[in-house]
């Protein structure tokens, strides 16, 4: 159903960016519309998801969390164990497919956590693109291990130094390359993000998480579950699964947003929760800014979510109550990040551990007949680092 | 009404035989009071209409030079209600068009309606939205004709004949023709696409067309001359400005505008 010719979920969507970039947004949408319609390309793309990334990821009844929660069975959708670590790869697997149908030589992308830089980069190695990723420099400090990775696949990595350094800023910095380069680049977005028709093309190439889930579960208990909780940066993992369950009107799904320091504080990164719509990187979505229209500041312990921006068509969801969204503060992403560690064996990614900790906290008001999904995005390992300092203090 | 000051000024330009110079500054940097002095010292000087930037924190069609003015602009408080107060206070001196060149998001949030309203009362010209494409445009072409501000559209080296004729037809003021593909203050390497780009423009409209991006010598200005009805000059005057220091910004913004203006009308 969505979107509609002009790129718009409801009210939200569209294209605003500059001329430069118009005709390449109508080739990538002609290029996709006929890739879609291609069975050998979708063949080509299970082929690589099946072999290359190990799909179907499992989905894991977490006994030892749910008896820790205290209510609603919780099971975990394991897209941590993708190759790479996190559900990114499985976007840039299918643009790098479609990119090397459209004949470009080199992919650009943004990254925050590094996660979509080191899949991009890794797609780049595999279907032989030369590919530059733009990462703001505050995030290069606290991924460092995952600007390694990137150098050994074989991509540079573009440090930008520009506003708050970190994901946004380095959105910025690839759309003004796209801009001066845009004959021969393709632009991988990581997120649902971005102008039409990025947030379909996204959402389609992540959708196999929502299919996935929808069988397994009910393979496992007979039915759909009661609620689905994701995290929420740009909205791609929770869009991916999310769309498996859009049409099961009494799947509660949950939107989990990075409540930093604290909503109150001004430090979080709590789009739809306290923004309101407005125009960055393409779309017309949530967006926060202050007053006078100015996007401002955001922060959140995990780079991933770290995002003033998100995905037009979660926007929409929010605004037709379809999806709920709440947040989880650093403290409890932390929390969850530790719980999970000592209680599963799994290190998740601290985005993914925003919406380990709605998980827990949800099931417990549930009964023990009633099933929760939560979409692990990815593995905890980038963030090592990072934990080790916040435990420390 | 407003539209006529810009035609006015075009067409004095083809009386003449000349051909345009426009400035473009950001409202804010290094602050408003030496905003005000520049458009006033570059209207004296020579320049035929006149550019001012609204800050905007992710200014994603800007090269670096840009970027920092905005910066710096915001951290000294410039927004939308005092740029119109600038405004105000300027059309009491100079008669010059003045065109407002604003990310939309902004606007967005001022309240498109009542921002062009405001605009068009303290005596803005016309509006030029680098993010937003003319699909994305038609409420605001809307308010802008019946509220009488141009909404000046961009075309590019890569946007092909078909959108060229589509966005041309759809011009008001003048049309801004991007020479090159990439952002603004970036060095001056011309599309070759740029001849075919301004002939598909003027079949499709009588609108003046003037050329931007990536101009900063006067020898830049000379060669590009005979092609454009104006050219427009941005990343070089900022960076005048800021070379200058704020006491002499005027006096460098003005020298620049009498050597473009020399070269512009050099044979
Ligand atoms: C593991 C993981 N989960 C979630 C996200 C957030 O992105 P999105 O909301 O698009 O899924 C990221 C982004 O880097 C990530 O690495």
């Amino acid at each position: 159903m969505f979107p509609n010719e002009n790129g718009y979920y409801g009210a939200y969507g569209g294209r605003y960016v500059p001329e430069t970039l118009m005709s390449a947004l109508e080739e990538l949408q002609a290029a996709y519309r006929d890739a879609r319609a291609d069975q050998r390309f979708l063949d080509q793309f299970d082929d690589y998801l099946r072999h290359y990334v190990g799909r179907p990821s499992p989905l894991y009844f977490a006994a030892n969390l749910t008896r820790h929660a205290g209510g609603a069975r919780i099971f975990l959708k394991r897209e941590d164990l993708n190759h790479t670590g996190a559900h990114k790869i499985n976007n840039t697997l299918g643009q790098g497919l479609l990119a090397r149908r459209m004949g470009k030589r080199r992919l650009i992308a943004e990254t925050g956590a590094g996660q979509h830089g080191v899949a991009t980069a890794t797609v780049a190695a595999l279907l032989g693109f030369d590919c530059t990723v733009f990462m703001g420099a505050e995030d290069i400090r606290r991924q460092a291990q995952n600007v390694f990775r990137m150098r050994l696949l074989g991509t540079e990595v573009v440090e930008v130094e520009a506003g708050s350094k970190t994901l946004k800023d380095a959105m910025n910095e690839a759309i003004r390359y796209w801009v001066t380069n845009v004959e021969q680049t393709y632009y991988l977005i990581g997120s649902v993000a971005g102008p039409h028709p990025y947030p379909q093309i996204v959402r389609d190439f992540q959708s196999v998480i929502g299919r996935e889930t929808r069988r397994q579960v009910v393979e496992a208990t007979g039915r759909p579950p009661d609620c689905v909780v994701a995290c929420v940066g740009g909205g791609s993992n929770a869009m991916g699964i999310y769309s498996g369950f859009l049409a099961d009107r009494d799947v509660r799904l949950v939107g989990v947003e990075a409540g930093g320091l604290g909503l109150d504080t001004g430090r979080h990164a709590a789009t739809l929760s306290k923004g309101r719509p407005g125009v960055l990187h393409g779309s017309l979505s949530y967006l926060l800014q202050d007053d006078d229209g100015q996007v401002v500041p955001v922060h959140s312990i995990s780079a991933g979510l770290d995002y003033p921006g998100v995905g037009p068509e979660l926007s929409h969801l929010k605004d037709t109550g379809r999806v709920l969204f709440t947040t989880a503060d650093d403290a409890d992403a932390l929390d969850a990040f530790m719980l999970l560690a000592r209680t599963e064996g799994i290190l998740p990614a601290l985005e993914s551990a925003h919406a380990v900790a709605v998980a827990v906290r949800t099931a417990g008001s549930m009964p023990s007949s009633s099933t929760i999904v939560v979409n692990l995005s990815g593995r905890g390992d980038k963030d090592v680092e990072t934990v080790a300092r916040e435990v420390r203090q | 009404m407003s539209t006529d000051r810009i035609a006015l000024a075009f067409g004095g330009l083809r009386e003449r035989g000349e051909k345009g110079l426009i400035p473009f500054v950001t409202a804010g940097y290094p602050d408003l009071e030496t905003t005000e002095r520049l458009v006033l010292g570059m209207a004296e000087s020579g320049a035929d209409l006149i550019e001012l930037g609204v800050p905007f924190s992710d200014p994603l069609a800007d090269g670096p030079v840009i970027q920092h003015a905005s910066q710096i602009a915001l951290t000294r408080g410039t927004n939308l209600a005092r740029i119109l107060e600038l405004v105000a206070r300027l059309r009491k001196r100079t008669a010059i068009p003045l065109v407002l060149m604003s990310y939309y998001n902004p606007i967005l949030s001022y309240g498109p309606e009542t921002l062009i309203a405001k605009a068009a009362g303290v005596g803005i010209d016309g509006l030029i939205i680098p993010d937003l494409p003319v699909e994305e445009a038609g409420d605001i072409l809307a308010l802008s004709d019946t509220l009488g501000v141009a909404l000046i559209p961009l075309v590019a080296p890569t946007s092909g004949a078909r959108r060229i004729a589509f966005i041309a037809e759809r011009a008001r003021g003048f049309v801004y023709c991007v020479s090159l593909t990439g952002v603004t203050g970036s060095g001056g390497r011309y599309s070759d696409q740029l001849t075919t780009m301004l002939d598909t423009v003027r079949a499709h409209t009588d609108l003046p067309a003037a050329i931007g991006f990536g101009i900063a010598e006067p020898g830049q200005a000379r060669n590009l001359a005979p092609r454009a009805d104006a050219l427009i000059v941005g990343s070089a005057f900022v960076k005048r400005i800021t070379e200058a220091g704020v006491n002499q910004a005027v006096a460098a913004a003005q020298e620049l505008v009498q050597s473009l203006k020399r070269a512009l009308a050099e044979k």
